[in-house]
């Protein structure tokens, strides 16, 4: 299998620099070097710009409703475990509305992988502030500045019980690319939040931003990815230097894996036959 | 001593008194004894006080429904009293709690209601815990119907088997002590006289659990659900045989994962279910679209209870028909069912899946709190009539023959060959924009118009094998009564206890498959009636309004209800005798 190998016949909607074309290579190289093949990946995405790649990935796909990825990719594990489900859902899509989806599913520890376009705005609809905008952001929704302060992913995941939290940069793209396989590889929920510029509404997180503070966790002396208080630590980092690379890693049961009526072979490939309920029915008796 | 031989019995008290456990063991016991039980309980939304009530019908014949008037009714708080004593018939009896409930002798005696007071307390406390209350009262309850403790003893002692022989032993002698002092204490006649009859293969069921067994029947191995009063049970029972049965399921967080997470599962090729109430369903009908849109089967349960909002959450209702037909933005096809007791609630359920796989679409099932939680008797089901029916899902080999793969190509009938993510050569957007027929995202306007077209066509193919509605009754007579879901039986049962003078007057159309509508059907009927009458608890009468639109017909004459009781069996006698 080569990269090209997974692209389909339709162009790229995505702005010229848009960083969701590095992150698509970094996949889908990501997928030629773990030796899959298109029919035994499922990828979920969600609604924005980066939902939009769900044209542009041959793969099996599902294309969802905003914010709503994550459940319907734990459903298609936990009914088909040979499948690699990945996520690519954008920051918007997957910590506004899909917030709460967000959270439970890190609790389950499915064996899924959850990618996040995150550019820090709504691109899709115009650069609105999204939930990972910074306090003051001024944007079409909050002229005055946003009130808020910013969710952290990473603090999330971490507090929820995420076993592979991650942080990634679409201007990196082999650093991506190991990152990706890494938490495909990882059984259980893996995390990869990527800092994804939107070259045409968010003038702040360029990717220069991003060059001028980025250092890796992979290289920082002394850091360990399976101490959660490290990992916690470094989360909380954010202003001239923000880390990224692996935070956290940390194997657990996935959800179903300790499920009986889960082992052996997947769920929908047993025969599909009648069910004589009849003793199930006695219990009434 | 009278000879008659049905009975309606009632227990109330608070949350908390072992209301429903003592409901569950009477009706077992009559069930075993060869009698047709339907139950009906009324309970508010909390644990602990309130008033619960749990009433209980014992018949001869099948029965689906429950009469205002009671024969014997125990009080085990004072409340009943005033909440209830009017309910009891002349010559009905009062079982109470003579060292907990105060009720005046006069009072009785003008209502002509015997009165059997016990020390309740008292007696349960000899027979080793005050809590058996409840037990001791359907010991007394047994020498009033005429029926010994034999079958009352194994009942109880299967009842609590699992909490060793000591509960089982203490819970027998509160029965006979019960029972013992109805013996010697009650003057007067026994009411009615239920002796053990013959023994049937029957089951105690809930709408519920039967439609959940139809389903696990049909191949259902995927139930998500988020709790919501009444349709929990099914959750709670499929939770429990979840191993045991080799099915997925999943409480998942809230009802908008609940319907992804299954539609997940079944777009990989699960028979997937999901059922709450209608305020579940409300924060379902966004996905319900994507279902649409993808041609995702899955089949929805919605057990309503009166709304909106947070309504009534533990009384009945059918007000979800309008909004169930509609829900979702866009146009989206569905099939809609509509079980009128707990033995359609099974056949319906194992045959929803084999629609939804058929016809590629959310096959929706219309439920309420009357059947879902009431317990009727019906026959151990049988799978000899289920099939497997998974449409144009195609296998690999299948799909190997194919040179180009569409999963949305455009048919005939409307049903595109559907593939499993794992398959080979069968790559494919389930997309939730509008697409063509690979999937890919597409807003021509022909390819809009027609994807669009083909998504009707399913329903349309589907409506050429439309079952008919029920009939019931003399379908000569020039009077109709129209119903739906949970009215059946309360209908039906207050028409077999007609004269036939009324009942040759009478037939009944029941709507079964409610969408699409059998438009034809329907008018055929309602243009030959003289006299229509439409029955719903609801407040609109949305089934007439829904006549209305595919028929022209209005329905002038409706009998609605909309305060969260269901009809009692007297109402709509009455109703039937003015024909």
């Amino acid at each position: 299998m080569k990269a090209k190998d997974f692209d389909t016949s339709y162009k790229p909607s995505w702005c010229p620099g848009c960083g969701n074309f590095g992150m698509q290579i970094a996949m889908k190289n990501a997928l030629v070097e773990l030796g899959l093949k298109p029919e035994n990946v499922l990828i979920v995405y969600g609604i924005g710009c980066s939902g939009n790649g769900a044209n542009f990935t041959k793969t099996y796909v599902w294309h969802s409703l905003h914010g709503r990825s994550l459940p319907t990719a734990v459903g298609a594990k936990l009914a088909n475990k040979d499948l690699k489900v990945i996520v690519m859902a954008g920051d918007g899509d997957g910590y506004g509305e899909g917030m709460g989806h967000f959270i439970h599913a890190l609790r389950g520890n499915a064996d899924i992988t959850y990618v996040t376009h995150n550019n820090k705005l709504y691109s899709l609809t115009t650069g609105q502030a999204a939930p990972t905008s910074d306090k003051g952001t001024k944007t079409k929704s909050t002229p005055d500045g946003l009130i808020e302060v910013s969710a952290n992913p990473m603090a999330l995941a971490l507090s929820a019980g995420c076993s592979f939290v991650s942080r990634g940069f679409a201007g990196d793209a082999d650093h991506l690319k190991e990152l990706f396989k890494s938490a495909i590889k990882h059984e259980g929920f893996s995390l990869v939040d990527v800092f994804q510029p939107c070259v045409t509404f968010n003038k702040i997180n360029t990717f220069k931003f991003y060059f001028d503070r980025l250092y890796k966790l992979e290289e920082k002396a002394g850091y360990k990815s399976t101490d959660i208080y490290q990992a916690m630590k470094e989360a909380l980092v954010w202003g001239n230097k923000i880390p990224y690379g692996l935070f956290y890693k940390k194997q657990r049961d996935t959800y179903g894996s300790n499920l009986p009526q889960l082992q052996g072979k997947a769920l929908v490939k047993r025969p599909m036959k009648v069910k004589d309920i009849k003793a199930l029915a006695k219990e009434f008796a | 001593m009278k000879t008659k031989n049905n009975l309606s019995w009632k227990v109330c008290g608070e949350a908390g008194f072992g209301i429903k456990s003592a409901g569950m063991m009477f009706g077992k016991i009559f069930m075993r004894a060869g009698y047709e039980i339907f139950d009906y309980t009324e309970y508010p939304s909390l644990i602990r006080g309130g008033h619960n009530t749990f009433q209980l019908i014992v018949d001869t014949r099948p029965v689906n429904s429950v009469t205002k008037s009671i024969d014997i009714l125990v009080a085990l708080n004072q409340n009943t009293i005033s909440e209830n004593l009017d309910e009891v018939a002349p010559g009905g009896v009062l079982i109470f709690d003579k060292e907990k409930v105060k009720v005046s002798p006069a009072k009785l005696q003008n209502r002509k209601i015997k009165g059997l007071g016990l020390p309740l307390t008292t007696m349960a406390k000899e027979a080793g815990n005050p809590l058996m209350r409840n037990v001791v009262a359907i010991g007394a309850s047994m020498d009033l119907v005429g029926q010994n403790l034999t079958i009352a003893n194994r009942v109880v002692t299967q009842n609590f088997k699992r909490k060793g022989k000591k509960i089982v032993d203490q819970n027998i002698k509160a029965l006979k002590l019960g029972y013992d002092f109805a013996k010697e204490n009650f003057q007067g006649e026994a009411i009615c006289h239920l002796p053990t009859i013959e023994k049937k293969d029957n089951i105690l069921i809930t709408a519920n659990e039967s439609l959940a067994l139809g389903t696990l029947a049909a191949g259902l191995n995927f139930y998500v659900a988020y709790p919501m009063t009444p349709s929990s049970s099914i959750l709670h029972y499929l939770a429990s045989i979840a191993e045991k049965a080799g099915i997925v399921v999943k409480h998942a967080e809230d009802e908008i994962a609940v319907l992804n997470m299954a539609l997940g599962a079944a777009h990989v090729g699960a028979r997937a279910m999901v059922a709450t109430s209608g305020g579940g369903f409300a924060l379902m009908v966004e996905t319900l679209g994507l279902a649409g849109m993808t041609e995702t089967p899955i089949v929805m349960v919605d057990v309503q209870r009166g709304g909106p909002a947070t309504g009534l959450p533990t009384w009945t209702e059918q007000g979800d028909l309008q909004f169930i037909l509609k829900a979702a933005p866009g146009e989206v096809q569905r099939i809609v069912l509509a079980p009128g007791d707990a033995v359609e609630a099974y056949e319906l359920g194992t045959q929803a899946h084999n629609l939804a796989e058929t016809y590629q679409l959310p096959v929706i099932i219309l439920s309420d709190k009357f059947i879902a939680e009431g317990n009727t008797t019906m026959p151990l089901p049988s799978v000899a009539k289920v099939k497997i029916k998974r449409g144009k899902l195609l296998t690999q080999a299948q799909l190997n023959k194919i040179k180009e793969y569409r999963r949305y190509k455009v048919t005939e009938d409307g049903i595109s060959p559907r593939a499993l993510p794992g398959m080979k050569k069968g790559l494919y957007i389930a997309n939730s924009d509008e697409h063509d027929p690979y999937g890919f995202s597409e807003e021509s306007s022909e390819n809009r118009i027609a994807q669009a077209d083909k998504r009707a066509r399913k329903l349309e193919s589907f409506a050429k094998n439309l079952p008919e509605p029920l009939v019931y009754g003399n379908p000569k007579a020039k009077n109709t009564v129209v119903i739906w879901g949970s009215s059946k039986g309360v209908v039906l049962d207050a028409y077999a206890h007609l004269e036939a003078k009324y009942k040759k007057k009478i037939k009944i159309l029941q709507l079964q498959y409610i969408w699409p509508f059998p438009a034809k059907f329907v008018s055929k009927v309602l243009e030959a009636s003289k006299n229509t009458l439409l029955i719903e608890t609801n407040q609109a009468g949305q089934l007439g309004q829904l006549i209305a639109q595919e028929t022209g017909i209005m329905i002038k004459n409706k009998l609605l209800k909309y305060d969260g009781r269901p009809f009692f069996r007297e109402e709509i006698t009455k109703a039937l005798k003015k024909f």
